[in-house]
C-alpha cells in the first residue's frame, strides 16, 4: 500500500491521532494523580463518560465549548466525590466501587439522554481552532498539531506542569507519601483522607475534561457508552508511566495513533474486515502490555484504604 | 507518688492527668497521671499491655483520650491530630519506621510542610544541618531513606521529631532494632538533647537501659501507674537495687526472685551462658559450603555462606537487620533459590529440592514475619497447624478434609504448648503474637524435626512469651534438634548460643565459640570492622 500515506492522508492521520489522544492523555494524567496517592482509580471510565455527558449538554445549552468542558470537569469530580467518599473516607473496597461508579456512570447517562432527547442525536456547531503564528504553516505537520483548539495546547502544557509541580512541590511530596506509606504522611501531620480525597477529584475533572473533548471536539455529539474504553486505557497508560507525566503524554500519542490508523484504515477502503481493523487499539494495548508492564510501577500501598494506627 | 521539694520547683515540660482510655474489651489507660520535666529523660516501663503504646499514642495526637487531660507547660491542650502534637513540640519516634522509603532524607523532613508553597530546600537544609550538629550525627540528606541502615532512619526520625521546636521526644522502643554500638550512639544522643532542655520520654522493657540512660523511671502494669522512682532516689541507688524496685513494682510484691518473669527481668543483661555438650566427633547434620544467591533490588545477596551445624547444637547468627539474615534462612528453607553451592543434610544433597521435600526431610523454618508468612490470619487455629501438611493423612483423606482429626490434632497441641485461646475455631490472627508464635512452634517443632531455623523468634513478644520461645528452643536442642538461631539481639544469642556467627553484608564473617567476652568480638563484626 505505498499509495496510502499520501500528504493529505498522512495529515488526516496525524489530526486523528491527537483527537484521539487528548483524553486519552487527560484521562492518564488524572489518573496518574490517583494512583500516585494510593488510590486505584478504575471508577474512571465512569468519570469520562459523565463528564461527556454533562459536559457535552452545558455547551449545547449555553452555545459555549468552555462552559462545555467546565461542565465536563464539574460531572467527572461529581462521580469522583462518590469514589473519595466510598473509598477514602468509609475504606470501602477500590476495585468494587470503581466498577460500580463505571456500570452506574454508563446506565445513567445513558438513560438522561434518552430522556431529554429520545432518539435524536444533536450536534454541537463547529469548534474554532486556535492556530499558533508560523509553525501551523508547517506542511503535514502544522495542520494537523498546529491548527488545534486550545484546550490541545493546554494539555500539553499540564504534561510539563505536573511533572514540575511533583518534584517541586508540597503537594507533589505529600502525594508521593500518601501512596507509598501514608502512615509516614499521616505522622508528619498531613492529613492522608484529604490528600487522597484531592487526588480523586483531580482525577474526577481531568477525567471529565477529556470525556469533554471526546463528545464537543471529537465527535460534536453526545452517544451513550461512547467513551468505549477510554478511561481504561488512560488507567493502563498511569501504570506504565512509573510516576513521570511525560511517559503518559508517549502512550497517549501511540494510542491516540493506533485508534486513528482503525478510522483512517477504513476509510481507505482497503481489503480488510472492519471487525480486524478495529481491534488494533486492543491489541496495541496488549502488545504494550506484553513488552512494558514488567517495569510498571505501583506505590506500595496502592488499592489499601487507610486507617489511622493499622499497620 | 512522693514527690520531693526539688522536682515541685521545675515547670512540667507536659504533664498528663487522669488518663483513662477504653478499647473495645480493654481499659487500656486507667486515670494515669504523670508528669515530664524538661532536662529530664523519664523511663517508662511496663510489659506488653500496660498501656505505654496507648499513652503515647495520645500525647503523638493518634488517639483521643475518654477522660482527663494534658497540659503542656501549665496549660491545658488538646492534641487532635498528630500536627498539633508536633505543632506544640511533641515529637515521636515510633517502634515501626515511619519514613517513606522512597523519598530522600531531606524530602522525608520537609513532608508536612505550607503545601500551597514551592519546596523551600534552602531552609531545610539549615535546620538539618542545625540538628544535626545537635546530634553530632552526619548524614546525606540527598540518600534515599529506604536505603539507610535502621539506625541510620531511627536518627532522622529524631530529627524529624525535633524539627518544630521539640520540646518534648518520644521515643518508643527505640533500642530494639539496634546494634549494641547504635545504642550506644542513642544513648550519647538523649543525652545531648537532655542538656539542651528536652523533656526525652524513653519507652522501654530492658531494665539496663532504664538504669543506664533514666533520669527517672515511672512503672505501668495493666493500664495504671504502679510506682515511679524518681530523680534524686535513682541517682542514689545501685543497678541491683533499681532493678529490684522495678520487678517488685512490675508484677507486684514479692515477685522478687519467685516468678519466672521477674526472674527474667533480674537476669537479663548480666550473661547466663548453657554449658555446652555437642559431640563435634560425629558428622555434621546440616552443611552448607559456598552458598549464594542472586540479588534482588533492595537487598544484598548471600554471597559465599559455608558453616555446619551438628545435632544437639544451637549455630546463632547475629547482625544488623538487612545483611543477608532472611536471605540464609530463605534459601536454606527452599523459598529461595540458590545461584551456588551445596546443602546438605546428613549426606543427602538438598540445594535443589522444594519446600516440602525438604521439610519432608526435617528441615523447618520459623519465619520472623509471623502474621505475613507463618499463618493464615483469617483462618482457624486447627487449620493454621495443619496448613503444612494439606492434602496428607489423617487430616485428609483422598482429597476429603477430616475435621475431626484436624480438631483433636488441634486440641492436643493447644493443651501441649500452652495455646491460650478460645478454643481451637478461633481464626489465629485474633490471637496475641505470644500465641501465635506458640502455635508456629508446635507445628515446626514435631518429632520428624532434624534441623530447624528460627528467624528472630521473640521479636516483638513480651516477657513472658520470650522465656516460653527460648524454653521451646533450648529443649529442642537438648533433644538433638540441630538448630540455627538468627537474631538481632546479643543477649539472646550469647544467652542460647553454642557458637555465634555474623551476617555482614550477605557474607558470614566468621563463627566465634560463645565464650566469655566473645561480645566484644561479636559487636565488632556486626559493623564490618572486624573479621573472626
Amino acid at each position: 500500500m505505498p499509495g496510502l500515506f499520501t500528504v493529505d492522508f498522512t495529515t488526516a492521520l496525524i489530526f486523528g491521532a491527537v483527537t484521539a489522544g487528548i483524553p486519552l492523555l487527560l484521562a492518564g494524567l488524572g489518573e496518574q494523580i490517583s494512583e500516585k496517592a494510593g488510590v486505584l482509580n478504575i471508577g474512571i471510565e465512569g468519570m469520562m463518560l459523565f463528564g461527556a455527558y454533562t459536559g457535552f449538554l452545558v455547551a449545547f445549552k449555553t452555545d459555549s465549548i468552555w462552559l462545555g468542558f467546565l461542565g465536563g470537569a464539574g460531572g467527572g469530580m461529581l462521580v469522583a466525590l462518590l469514589m473519595a467518599i466510598f473509598c477514602v473516607w468509609l475504606g470501602m473496597n477500590q476495585i468494587v466501587i470503581g466498577i460500580a461508579l463505571t456500570l452506574g456512570a454508563e446506565g445513567l447517562t445513558a438513560l438522561l439522554h434518552h430522556f431529554q432527547f429520545s432518539r435524536t442525536y444533536p450536534r454541537l456547531g463547529a469548534i474554532d481552532s486556535l492556530p499558533l503564528p508560523v509553525i501551523s504553516d508547517i506542511p503535514v505537520f502544522g495542520r494537523a498539531l498546529f491548527d488545534r483548539h486550545p484546550l490541545v495546547y493546554l494539555s500539553i502544557l499540564l504534561v510539563f506542569a505536573m511533572a514540575w509541580l511533583f518534584r517541586n512541590t508540597y503537594v507533589g511530596l505529600n502525594l508521593q507519601a500518601a501512596g507509598d506509606k501514608p502512615a509516614a504522611l499521616d505522622a508528619a501531620g498531613v492529613d492522608v483522607y484529604l490528600t487522597r480525597s484531592c487526588a480523586v477529584l483531580a482525577t474526577g475533572a481531568l477525567a471529565g475534561i477529556g470525556g469533554a473533548y471526546l463528545a464537543n471536539v471529537g465527535a460534536g455529539l453526545f452517544l451513550p457508552f461512547m467513551t468505549n474504553g477510554a478511561g481504561f486505557i488512560g488507567l493502563v497508560l498511569a501504570m506504565l508511566a512509573r510516576g513521570h507525566p511525560v511517559w503518559v503524554l508517549f502512550g497517549a500519542a501511540l494510542f491516540g495513533a493506533s485508534l486513528a490508523l482503525t478510522t483512517a484504515l477504513q476509510v481507505a477502503g482497503l481489503n480488510i474486515p472492519t471487525d480486524v481493523v478495529q481491534m488494533l487499539p486492543f491489541a496495541m494495548v496488549m502488545l504494550v502490555l506484553v513488552i512494558f508492564a514488567r517495569h510498571s510501577y505501583l506505590p506500595p500501598a496502592l488499592g489499601l484504604p487507610y486507617v489511622r494506627g493499622e499497620r | 507518688m512522693a514527690m520531693t521539694g526539688q522536682d515541685r520547683a521545675v515547670v512540667p515540660a507536659v504533664a498528663v492527668e487522669g488518663i483513662t482510655k477504653h478499647f473495645p474489651g480493654v481499659l487500656a489507660n486507667d486515670d494515669i497521671s504523670l508528669t515530664f520535666n524538661p532536662g529530664e529523660i523519664h523511663v517508662l516501663l511496663g510489659e506488653n499491655g500496660a498501656g505505654k503504646s496507648t499513652l503515647i499514642a495520645i500525647l503523638a495526637g493518634m488517639q483521643q483520650p475518654d477522660a482527663g487531660r494534658i497540659r503542656l507547660a501549665e496549660k491545658t491542650v488538646r492534641l487532635t491530630s498528630p500536627r498539633e502534637s508536633l505543632a506544640h513540640g511533641i515529637g515521636t519516634v515510633f517502634q515501626h519506621v515511619l519514613l517513606v522509603p522512597s523519598l530522600t532524607v531531606i524530602e522525608n523532613l520537609m513532608l508536612g510542610g505550607p503545601w500551597r508553597r514551592r519546596l523551600d530546600r534552602a531552609s531545610a537544609l539549615a535546620r538539618f544541618g542545625e540538628l544535626s550538629r545537635i546530634l553530632a550525627v552526619s548524614l546525606d540528606p540527598d540518600a534515599l531513606v529506604g536505603r539507610l541502615s535502621l539506625g541510620e532512619q531511627q536518627q532522622v526520625e529524631i530529627i524529624r521529631a525535633l524539627w518544630q521546636g521539640g520540646r518534648v521526644l518520644i521515643l518508643d522502643e527505640p533500642t530494639s532494632m539496634l546494634t549494641p554500638a547504635g545504642v550506644r550512639e542513642l544513648g550519647q544522643v538523649m543525652r545531648r538533647l537532655r542538656d539542651q532542655g528536652v523533656a526525652i520520654i524513653f519507652i522501654t522493657h530492658k531494665l539496663k537501659e532504664a538504669y543506664e540512660f533514666g533520669d527517672r523511671i515511672s512503672v505501668l502494669r495493666l493500664g495504671r501507674t504502679v510506682g515511679e522512682i524518681t530523680k534524686a532516689r535513682l541517682a542514689a541507688m545501685s543497678e541491683q537495687q533499681a532493678t529490684d524496685e522495678v520487678i517488685h513494682l512490675m508484677f507486684g510484691p514479692s515477685a522478687t526472685g519467685q516468678t519466672v518473669d521477674a526472674e527474667t527481668m533480674a537476669h537479663e543483661g548480666q550473661r547466663r551462658r548453657r554449658a555446652t555438650a555437642v559431640d563435634r566427633g560425629q558428622s555434621p547434620f546440616l552443611t552448607v559450603h559456598g552458598l549464594s544467591t542472586t540479588a534482588q533490588p533492595g537487598e544484598s545477596a548471600l554471597r559465599d555462606v559455608t558453616f555446619e551445624v551438628w545435632p544437639g547444637e544451637i549455630l546463632g547468627i547475629a547482625g544488623v537487620d538487612g545483611n543477608g539474615q532472611k536471605q540464609l534462612a530463605e534459601a536454606l528453607a527452599g523459598q529461595r533459590p540458590a545461584a551456588s553451592g551445596v546443602v546438605a543434610l546428613r549426606n543427602t544433597q538438598i540445594t535443589h529440592l522444594n519446600v516440602a521435600a525438604r521439610r519432608r526431610l526435617g528441615l523447618r523454618y520459623i519465619t520472623d514475619e509471623r502474621v505475613g508468612e507463618g499463618i493464615v490470619a483469617t483462618h482457624s487455629l486447627a487449620t493454621n497447624l495443619v496448613l503444612k501438611e494439606i492434602g496428607r493423612a489423617p487430616f485428609w483423606w483422598r482429597g476429603i478434609t477430616r475435621w475431626d482429626n484436624i480438631h483433636a490434632h488441634a486440641r492436643e497441641k493447644i493443651a501441649t504448648h500452652d495455646i491460650r485461646t478460645p478454643s481451637e475455631h478461633t481464626p489465629i490472627g485474633r490471637l496475641s503474637g505470644g500465641n501465635i508464635q506458640k502455635a508456629l512452634l508446635a507445628r515446626e517443632l514435631s518429632t520428624q524435626t532434624g534441623v530447624v531455623i528460627f528467624n528472630k523468634p521473640t521479636y516483638g513478644l513480651d516477657l513472658h512469651n520470650i522465656r516460653t520461645a527460648r524454653a521451646a528452643i533450648l529443649r529442642g536442642a537438648k533433644a538433638g534438634l540441630a538448630t540455627i538461631l538468627i537474631s538481632t539481639e546479643l543477649d539472646e544469642l550469647v544467652e542460647l548460643c553454642d557458637r555465634i556467627g555474623v551476617m555482614y553484608q550477605g557474607r558470614l564473617s566468621g563463627i566465634v565459640e560463645n565464650v566469655e567476652g566473645a561480645e566484644i568480638q561479636i559487636g565488632l563484626m556486626m559493623t564490618g570492622a572486624a573479621a573472626a
